[in-house]
């Protein structure tokens, strides 16, 4: 699946099906600056995240440019730490759902047995309890932990998976190549790894930014809600929360994060928007 | 085929509209195929909803500290924690504290907060401390949901017909962006334009005990606006789609080419027939909201189930917990029972087709 996953993405169709249209070259260029600030913001960071400097929620300037926050921590470098936290718990998450909802995607789209019935009654269930009360209760009953927090997020993006894989699956599974591939006696798990799953990647990839940027929000909001990654590590949704006790004095403190991550999300979306339309005009969809 | 389509359970496509009825051996009763459907689906939300809160009651029962442990607080002795949960019937078998549980809930009641009764509140019934929240609640989705609807339809039914002219770019492309960013980032980003900007609007939502927040219809607006926000947006998409869809049909095709005048062909050909679609969008939209507003109410600290819950889950108060979630879950599976029944009973070719 990866394998797969992987060769799709490092091809250069991918970045050029993006890259051919405004909202998916804009979107690259949010994703690129958010995810670098994430990922390497920490190095430029003018001071630590963690220090007292001076008076909570002083206005820019004195060598803060966005301020210092509710307990008089420099804005900047919070904001410059506080993306990595939230990219990794939402990466590894996705990265786990398609794992797992692909896999019984991928059975349950090709197998006639009773086991079809059974994945997607149980994904039926999923599906009726909003997805952020399902992290709240996973979280009541394991604590706040990563994680916790990977797993729980895991599971709410797992059905959503699992329903396109499958559909997905149904649509090549009776195509005269896979036919072809069970006719000459190949094992299911070479017809699914060699014919399926090449000729769904498209799907999957399609569908694989939009998770990412749910993935993002639920991690993000169960921050903001205090109840996942606790203080005092930086983490942007976090900060939002923490820090409207001073939105007289220094909004910046709330609106920097908030910033932040609007780009990074809106530039997931864009990309993903992008690509889903590139792929529909070269296949010929609608 | 359609049940699909429509994100109906797959379990619901068609079978023999006949059933034997009870007590008449041999004698085969006809129930009306749409009443068939009914009972069908109705029976399939019991079920889940049931499994939900077996789901949840589990959740909520693994915690380490139960709720004679947060009453007692630190006072908490071997001795006077075992009373405390011999009295709260903690010290029974799982399966006999979820079905207490569940008759309680049949008879209206959900318990006592454990938090209160280690404040020694006077009435520390759950069901009398969940009713504000949830009325507070229904206002802000109540009000959300009225200026919802229309402006999805229109938005969408507009971007619709107008596809990829400038009028569809431009409501499309905002919708896009507005519609993918978390509650509490649009709601933060609010807050400061129109309270640290332009003062207009409080940045809480505050409601004094006792008062309806329709009392102060101010603070409403920025919560209702945070909501509307990302409900829209991902609704235009999809009615959009739809009608674009609809659009490209024959027999819109050939209303055209009939001659018949193209208000009429929307309206009463390719409106009639995006409908299904949309209600689909609307009823996705209104769940949407029972999930939403748990965040939205906790950027502007308003007053409702949302914050109930979340407060709950923070002092680990495990029946205020299942109270909200139980709440909640029901919500969600009632409005997706009322959209399939509205659908099937919208569209006359579905009521054939699906029982």
């Amino acid at each position: 699946m990866s394998v797969a996953l992987a060769s799709r993405l490092r091809s250069r169709r991918f970045l050029g099906g993006i890259l051919r249209t405004n909202g998916g070259r804009v979107g690259f260029g949010l994703f690129v600056i958010a995810v670098g600030i994430a990922i390497f913001g920490r190095y430029f960071a003018p001071y630590s995240p963690l220090d007292t400097l001076g008076i909570p929620g002083a206005a820019p300037g004195n060598g803060h440019l966005l301020g210092l926050d509710f307990i008089g921590r420099d804005v900047l470098s919070r904001a410059l730490y506080g993306g990595r936290s939230t990219l990794f718990l939402a990466g590894l998450a996705t990265l786990i759902t398609y794992l797992i909802g692909g896999t019984i995607g991928l059975v349950a789209g090709f197998s006639d047995t009773v086991l079809d019935p059974i994945l997607m009654r149980s994904i039926d269930v999923l599906l009726t309890v909003p997805a952020l009360l399902v992290i709240l209760l996973l979280v009541t009953a394991f604590g706040g932990g990563s994680f916790v927090l990977i797993a729980a997020t895991s599971l709410v993006l797992l059905p959503g998976v699992a329903r396109i894989v499958r559909s997905a699956t149904m649509g090549v599974a009776t195509r005269g190549y896979v036919e072809a591939a069970i006719a000459r006696g190949d094992s299911t798990h070479a017809i699914l790894r060699r014919e399926v799953l090449p000729n769904i990647s498209g799907v999957i990839t399609a569908d694989l930014g939009l998770r990412f940027s749910w993935g993002i929000i639920l991690i993000a909001s169960v921050n903001f809600l205090g109840i996942g990654i606790q203080p005092p590590t930086p983490d942007w949704g976090l900060m939002v929360s923490e820090n409207r006790v001073v939105l007289a004095s220094n909004p910046l403190a709330i609106i920097a994060p908030a910033v932040l991550l609007g780009v990074l999300i809106v530039g997931v979306n864009l990309m993903s928007d992008a690509y889903a339309r590139q792929r529909d005009r070269s296949e010929g969809h609608q | 085929m359609v049940g699909s389509q429509l994100g109906l359970a797959p379990d619901l496509e068609p079978e023999i509209p006949t059933v034997v009825a009870p007590g008449m051996p041999g004698r085969r009763v006809h129930i009306h195929p749409a009443a068939l459907f009914v009972l069908k689906r109705l029976a399939a939300g019991v079920l889940t909803l049931l499994v939900v809160s077996v789901l949840i009651f589990i959740c909520t029962s693994v915690i380490p500290g139960n709720a004679a442990v947060i009453t007692l607080g630190k006072s908490a002795t071997a001795s006077s924690l075992q009373r405390l949960e011999a009295t709260l019937g903690l010290n029974r078998p799982l399966y006999q504290q979820y079905l207490s549980w569940l008759g309680g809930i049949l008879h209206g009641s959900f318990g006592d907060s454990a938090v209160a009764l280690a404040h020694h509140q006077v009435d520390p019934s759950i069901a009398s401390s969940i009713k504000n929240p949830l009325i507070n609640s229904f206002i802000l989705g109540g009000i959300t949901a009225i200026l919802l609807i229309p402006l999805t339809l229109v938005l969408g039914v507009l971007t619709g017909i107008k596809a990829n002219k400038a009028v569809d770019h431009a409501i499309s492309l905002p919708s896009l962006v507005i519609a993918g960013l978390p509650e509490f980032v649009t709601g933060s980003l609010l807050i400061y334009i129109f309270f640290s900007e332009l003062n207009l609007l409080p940045p809480v939502s505050l409601v004094p005990p006792g008062q309806s927040p329709l009392a102060t219809p101010n603070i409403l607006v920025l919560p209702v606006l945070t909501l509307l926000a990302v409900a829209v947006g991902s609704g235009i998409r999809q009615v959009r789609l739809g009608m674009i869809e609809v659009l490209q049909t024959d027999f819109v095709q050939f209303a055209r080419l009939n001659g018949i005048g193209e208000r009429r062909v929307l309206v009463r050909y390719a409106m009639r027939n995006a409908i299904a679609n949309s209600i689909q969008t609307i009823a996705q939209n209104l769940q949407y909201l029972v999930g939403g507003i748990i965040v939205v109410e906790a950027v502007f600290a308003y007053p409702g189930i949302g914050t109930y819950l979340v407060t709950a889950v923070l002092a680990r108060d495990t029946n205020e917990v299942l109270a909200a979630s139980i709440i909640l879950a029901a919500l969600y599976t009632v409005i997706n029972i009322g959209a399939d029944l509205l659908v099937v009973f919208l569209v006359p070719k579905l009521r054939t087709e699906l029982v």
